[in-house]
């Protein structure tokens, strides 16, 4: 037991860390309310004008349904090959399985740019033109770790002899499946995609290599940030995105609640950003 | 069932890797902007003979340690008071209190920063309303490193949470019976068995900070160019891919060390 200075001041410090991660997110919601063009605090006045702006905004709208789709076609491509190596790694012992399982976490071990530079030269070495599905082939190298992290942990927690008992009553490959496979992994998939698509949507650094000249909703912004333009515009979205990026986490973390795995998951993930 | 996804995976993600290796030794023709098939060691040369580079690959590294060792030193009091004082009730709000910045959007959280640090920003009008001199942090290596050890923060401290978690009450009961004082059982206990967390969270800081450059863009300034600035420039405006690619192997090289001592501590179980 620590003595009772000791959990004081542990106390004290972990309420410091709190306020440090939190007055800036509680910043950029009062920002988005901020009434005048120009950034200073305080703020002279709330106002919801700019959510209208950026909503009517055509290129904000062009850049939202390009991060939707990619975000979207990202999370299925993870949904199916995450979960087949994760099939593949927990049934199967054979040499250099831990090689395997190395590998998928490399894009998201790995610096950012390093990735989104490798993606970029490989393109370019095979003389592929970047598109929306360059974009899809970058982000889907990282998010599969996701899908595989969650998955591969709740097939470890479930003993292999309930698809032997399915089996041995009678049951097909594909009634084992549905009756007995999906009950124990679906959540496990659920979470898993909606991390993947919540890292889809916000990912920036690797997404420049992999984009060209197209603007995801992140690059749409970090250009606007980078140049001092439309700064109210960014605000609003800023506070959208937060709100956007959170529900699929607050989700995810509930169905994964019993196993805890979302924090292995999340913080291998996280990484890519 | 491995065979599709590795393979893709190996495809796509594993070509790129030598991709780029090779084509840092390539060249690009001044006159069209082609890449030239030739090999050579000319963009290797130009980037450790240039003290400009140099800085710029020191800055980097430099900056990056210097975000994991903060980001450490924020965390672990955090994570210990999660794993061991703290009741299971508020042990949960701190989880999500930690879980939903890490996972909120990456960009936004480095321009908030923007927005604190100007000079018309939320720091200083709190240092005036305190009666005390107004900082100058915007858009300098200060600003870069705050912002760095703000949005990487989460990603230390779930690693060091999961492995203080994991302890064994009983070691530290065992270390109490046998005589040792609590600043005892903590070092020679529960420090050493917190270590591959903190490894693991550092993987995590050290490779995020390394490989990033929207950071050193936005709250940084032209001073605290990054290596993957250069390489963001040498993409885009230069398109000079093989210089990018060879100034890219070095956190490539660099992470490639430190992975390799991180698995040596059995980092990657914390993981």
């Amino acid at each position: 037991m620590e003595s009772r200075a000791a959990r004081i001041a542990l106390g004290g410090w972990t309420l410091l860390v709190v306020l440090f991660l939190w007055i800036p997110l509680a910043l950029i919601i009062v920002y988005a309310f901020n009434k005048a063009n120009v950034q200073s605090w305080p703020i002279p006045g709330f106002t919801t004008h700019w959510f209208g702006v950026a909503w009517h905004s055509q290129e904000v709208r062009q850049a939202l349904w390009l991060s939707v789709r990619a975000a979207l076609t990202t999370t299925a491509a993870a949904l199916v090959l995450g979960s087949m190596a994760a099939f593949a790694i927990a049934r199967f012992k054979f040499f250099g399985r831990e090689a395997v399982s190395f590998l998928f976490v490399l894009p998201i071990a790995l610096p950012g740019i390093v990735t989104g530079m490798s993606l970029n030269s490989f393109f370019v070495f095979n003389h592929i033109n970047l598109s929306f599905w360059t974009i899809v082939i970058g982000h889907s190298t990282f998010c599969i770790v996701l899908v595989y992290n969650n998955v591969i942990a709740r097939l470890r927690r479930s003993s292999p002899s309930l698809i032997e008992a399915s089996q041995d009553l009678g049951a097909d490959g594909w009634q084992t499946f549905r009756f007995v496979i999906w009950p124990v992994l679906s959540t496990a998939l659920v979470a898993g995609g909606l991390l993947a698509f919540a890292l889809s949507f916000d990912e920036v650094v690797v997404t420049y290599f992999t984009a060209g000249a197209q603007n995801t909703l992140p690059l749409l912004i970090f250009g606007y940030i980078r140049l001092g333009q439309q700064l109210p515009i960014v605000n609003a979205i800023a506070f959208a995105m937060i709100v956007l990026t959170v529900i699929p986490v607050v989700l995810a973390q509930r169905l994964m609640r019993d196993t805890g795995v979302l924090r292995r998951g999340g913080t291998a993930a996280l990484t890519a950003k | 069932m491995l065979g599709p996804p590795l393979l893709a995976f190996a495809i796509v993600y594993l070509a790129s890797l030598v991709a780029l290796f090779i084509s840092s030794f390539w060249a690009v023709d001044p006159f069209t902007t082609e890449i030239v098939r030739h090999w050579n060691l000319d963009n290797y040369r130009t980037i450790f003979q240039s003290s400009a580079y140099r800085t710029i690959a020191l800055r980097t590294i430099g900056i990056a340690a210097a975000v994991t060792l903060t980001d450490a030193v924020l965390a672990f009091p955090f994570a210990y008071f999660m794993a061991r004082i703290a009741r299971p009730r508020s042990r949960a709000v701190l989880f999500v209190l930690v879980l939903l910045p890490l996972w909120s959007s990456y960009l936004v959280r480095v321009y908030i920063w923007r927005l604190i640090l100007n000079e018309n920003g939320v720091l200083n009008w709190t240092l005036r309303k305190l009666g005390l001199p107004a900082a100058h942090l915007a858009y300098s290596n200060w600003a870069v490193w705050l912002t760095f050890s703000y949005v990487w923060l989460p990603f230390m401290i779930l690693p060091v949470y999961g492995a203080l978690e994991r302890i064994p009450e009983s070691l530290v009961e065992a270390s109490r019976d046998l005589g040792a004082k609590s600043f005892q059982t903590f070092r020679r206990v529960v420090l050493p068995l917190a270590l591959p967390g903190v490894v693991a969270g550092s993987i995590f800081t050290f490779a995020l900070t390394l490989g990033d450059y929207v950071t050193p863009m936005l709250a940084g300034g032209s001073s605290s160019q990054f290596i993957g600035n250069v390489v963001y420039g040498s993409v885009g405006i230069a398109n000079n891919v093989p210089f990018a690619a060879a100034f890219a192997a070095i956190p490539l090289a660099v992470m490639a060390v430190y992975l390799l001592i991180a698995r040596r501590m059995g980092a990657f179980e914390a993981m």
